[in-house]
């Protein structure tokens, strides 16, 4: 069933998964830090993900992602020593880093074209703040880095004078034959104390060929004497190989520095023949070892050294310079506990939440058939069937619990939009995100991206004055911009409000007039004209500018909310701000609504908008003229519609004694009453979507199976009240509703 | 020869990474998420060798070996640092805490058996 997967692609998305989380963390520290509720934590935070990043980046060959990254990291750096204060500007150019990581990051993810000049621009930005100085630097470090490995020894042939460095640095020839070499090795008491072990050291060195090794016990003091853990003993070994210098010196890379190491080639390789007898010499067995071979070295073949080996011979580590520098571990952390994660395939989920759907149809079904054998409802059965219903709505909360997601990470692109969006119109914004833990449904996340990109440009483009304008009006010169999220009664409301001019409806009115839209005489409430605003080829900018005006109105927002099964609203009080409401099922899938009949026709209504039912009295209904009436209910008036009449299946009622009504409440806390037949059931329904081949029918939000097979749509009474508002007639007994309520 | 192995790093890609590279030498791969972490791993294993990172959260790769270190039967443990600098400075610096050697970033899956056959047997 499963496919091979290559373990290097899987790592690969898994990393830029873990870019995500890193950019996450990069963001909030930022966030932090321009909250000024920074502490010495978060600029090492900051510092970690844009290192992880940029490592991560670096196993997959993901250069300009590298190069970048550590030049942000370089700029960080400065700050975490406490080289460098961040100050607002900084602060801006480290966003704009951020930023640009993110891009380069998806960038990389998608094989995409690489924005170079960005890039570029940045990275000048990054090196003028650290200097000129820094920014010669980085070419030659970012070389060193893509080296695998590097191994900092580079020598071909050694002599016998204590590795001093010559000048002279001629090529040599390598001797004819299996060259031999003479390597002279004595460990100081720091590398034991590095966990570095010279039987290993001499061990690999005779994998390299034949080995002959012995060791110098002449230090070796009386056993009074003897300190355990300083080494007495060095070790000459007479090596025959086919490797070069490099490559044996390879072997004492890490012990550089913790011993005197001489590597000396050997012009005479027959005396090899001797080690060959005695290969296997470990350094316990030093007493085996025979004469020592005089050293017949050829001094005169020039050679080339390196510096790290001039480290090798002259650097006595001393460990008292370089005290550890540990980090306390007492820090505060902000990281997350670490959280056991599975990556599944959303496919995966897509299947099992189409299965709980099923399954909540298949349950309905059964509990219709059990009812129509005409069981006891207190039978086993039925019992058992409640259970069952229980069992049910858990495993599909669980379902919807493995989509849901936190806005967080949406809310942090909100906030970019808002930096680059503020400084495009030259306004000073500062946007506040509340709510960011907030769960929803991994499609509507996504989903809404694009409608809150659009409303947030808005908001800075045109809900918030200019910086002149709001102090002329005695405002702080920052504009605000508010995001929040919030669950309400199963729905996630999320707000994008703003503290500017709010809507200007004289000029709205105007424009709307002026395009046609409306007649000119046309009589409209506050809300009406705020609601011209989604009206296709609206636009409220006088100039438009290049931010928001780009053709997609607020029309495309509405439809897109809607899209989503959700609605929109707008407050907007003159002078102090406008508010857009979306409001959101949580879950795209289930819904608990109430069954209801309608001229005989079966629909479903979301259970959570219906707070009240009510059997009329001719009394209660008021006629306010022919076609349009309100209904009294605990001291108010509320209007009412008929929904057979408003869905088109009959004609008004001409008298509504005994007619069940449903009290609905909107976002904005207003209510109206829907006229309908009779309520059959409240149960949880799968909601179906309706294809986009189908003619989007105002009030229609989706439809559904039913128990008993039958398919009946579901409505969207907020979107039917809205449209019924509209006629002018029930405007009046609205209006007249809301004076007397 | 299987070793066993710690590898303690806070990027998930970097312990996959490192798995991906041991785990077809037969080796016996632990992982831990940063410094602190890597203590409590270690107090159920005897590992042949660690892999340690620098930079992590509540515990960096210095203070980690430190701690290793200040364990008696962790005295001769070789660790290795994964580092993504190759700078002078910064190896000086993991072998005055106590580490053994060090792999810099990105690694050859190779070379770092080889350096862990090298440093552990």
């Amino acid at each position: 069933m499963s496919a091979p997967i290559d373990p290097m692609a899987e790592i690969r998305a898994s990393f830029f998964i873990e870019c995500e989380e890193l950019l996450e963390a990069l963001q909030d520290g930022l966030q932090t830090i321009d909250d000024r509720e920074s502490d010495t934590e978060t600029i090492n935070v900051v510092f970690r993900a844009v290192h992880s990043i940029k490592g991560g980046a670096g196993a997959f060959g993901l250069e300009a992602l590298v190069r970048f990254a550590h030049r942000f990291e370089t700029a960080l750096e400065e700050v975490r020593a406490g080289r460098m204060h961040i100050d607002a500007d900084t602060l801006k150019l480290f966003f704009k880093a951020a930023d640009h990581l993110a891009d380069l990051v998806r960038i990389s993810r998608e094989d995409g074209p690489l924005p170079d000049d960005v890039t570029t621009n940045l990275v000048s930005q990054l090196d003028t703040l650290l200097g000129s100085e820094a920014g010669q630097e980085p070419h030659v470090e970012a070389e060193i880095e893509f080296q695998p490995m590097g191994l900092s020894l580079d020598l071909d042939l050694g002599t016998d004078i204590d590795l001093t460095p010559l000048d002279d640095s001629a090529d040599l020839s390598n001797p004819i034959g299996t060259p031999g070499y003479t390597i002279h090795f004595t460990p100081t008491a720091e590398l034991f104390e590095t966990g570095n072990e010279p039987l290993l050291l001499l061990r690999n060195l005779s994998s390299l060929g034949k080995a002959h090794i012995s060791p110098d016990l002449t230090k070796i003091p009386v056993l009074e004497n003897l300190a355990p853990e300083v080494p007495y003993i060095s070790w000459t070994v007479q090596l025959e190989t086919e490797a070069d210098t490099a490559e044996i010196a390879s072997i004492f890379e890490f012990v550089d520095g913790l011993c005197t190491l001489r590597i000396i080639a050997e012009g005479d390789p027959d005396d090899g023949d001797v080690a060959d007898e005695i290969a296997e010499i470990s350094p316990q067995l030093p007493r085996l070892s025979f004469d020592q071979p005089d050293s017949d070295e050829t001094p005169e073949v020039p050679e080339t050294l390196a510096e790290p080996i001039e480290e090798i011979a002259d650097n006595d580590a001393k460990p008292s310079d370089a005290v550890p520098q540990t980090a306390a571990p007492t820090k505060t952390s902000v990281a997350a506990p670490a959280k056991s994660i599975v990556r599944v395939d959303l496919d995966r989920i897509e299947r099992l939440v189409n299965l709980v759907g099923e399954l909540v149809i298949n349950q309905a079904m059964l509990s219709q058939s059990l009812e129509n054998s005409g069981l006891s409802p207190h039978s086993d059965a039925m019992n058992g069937l409640e259970e069952f219903q229980r069992l049910t709505r858990d495993i599909q909360d669980s379902v919807m619990m493995i989509r849901a997601q936190p806005v967080k990470s949406l809310f942090q692109r909100m906030s970019r939009i808002v930096r680059e969006a503020s400084s495009a119109v030259a306004k000073d914004v500062r946007l506040h995100t509340e709510g960011e833990g907030t769960e929803v449904d991994k499609t509507v996340i996504e989903r809404l991206a694009d409608p809150l990109t659009h409303m947030i440009r808005n908001a800075v483009d045109h809900g918030l004055e200019t910086t002149e304008a709001r102090l002329a009006a005695g405002k702080p010169p920052q504009g605000q911009v508010r995001l929040t999220a919030a669950h309400r009664s199963g729905r996630v409301i999320i707000e994008i409000s703003d503290d500017g001019a709010g809507i200007n409806r004289p000029k709205v009115q105007q424009i709307a007039i002026d395009k046609g839209l409306i007649p000119a005489d046309a009589q409209l409430s506050d809300t009406e004209i705020d609601n011209l605003l989604f009206l296709p080829g609206f636009s409220t900018a006088s100039v438009v500018s290049d931010l928001s005006g780009r053709g997609v109105g607020m029309d495309v927002v509405r439809t897109a909310i809607q899209a989503l099964g959700g609605r929109i609203a707008t407050t907007s009080v003159p002078g102090s701000g406008t508010t857009f409401s979306i409001s959101l099922p949580l879950t795209l899938a289930v819904l608990d609504g109430m069954v209801v009949e309608v001229a005989d026709e079966t629909l479903v209504l979301p259970l959570n908008l219906v707070i009240e039912t009510l059997t009329l009295n001719d009394s209660d209904v008021e006629m306010v003229r022919p076609g349009s009436s309100v209904v009294r209910v605990r001291g108010g008036f509320v209007p009412l519609f008929d929904l057979g009449v408003e869905l088109g299946y009959r004609a008004p009622l001409q008298n509504y004694d005994g007619a069940v009504v449903l009290l609905i409440a909107h976002e904005d806390g207003s209510r109206a009453a829907l006229v309908i037949d009779n309520i059959l059931d409240q149960r949880q329904v799968v909601i179906k979507g309706l294809d986009e081949s189908f003619y989007r029918a105002p009030g229609i939000a989706a439809a559904t199976i039913l128990g008993d097979g039958q398919i009946a749509l579901i409505l969207d009474p907020s979107d039917i009240i809205t449209n019924a508002m509209q006629h002018p007639a029930a405007q009046i007994a609205h209006q007249q509703a809301g004076a007397s309520a | 020869m299987t070793l066993n192995i710690l590898a303690v790093d806070d990027s998930r890609t970097m312990r996959d990474m490192i798995r991906l590279a041991l785990l077809p030498a037969g080796f016996t791969v632990h992982t831990a998420d940063d410094g602190l972490h890597g203590i409590e791993v270690l107090d159920g294993i005897l590992p042949d060798a660690i892999i340690t990172d620098i930079n992590m959260p509540r515990l960096d790769g210095f203070g980690f070996i430190d701690a290793v270190r200040g364990q008696e039967k962790h005295r001769a443990t070789p660790i290795l640092v994964l580092t993504t600098e190759a700078a002078p400075e910064l190896k000086q610096r993991a072998r005055a805490a106590g580490a053994t050697g060090w792999i810099v970033k990105p690694f050859d899956p190779d070379k770092l058996v080889k350096a862990l056959h090298m440093v552990a047997g």
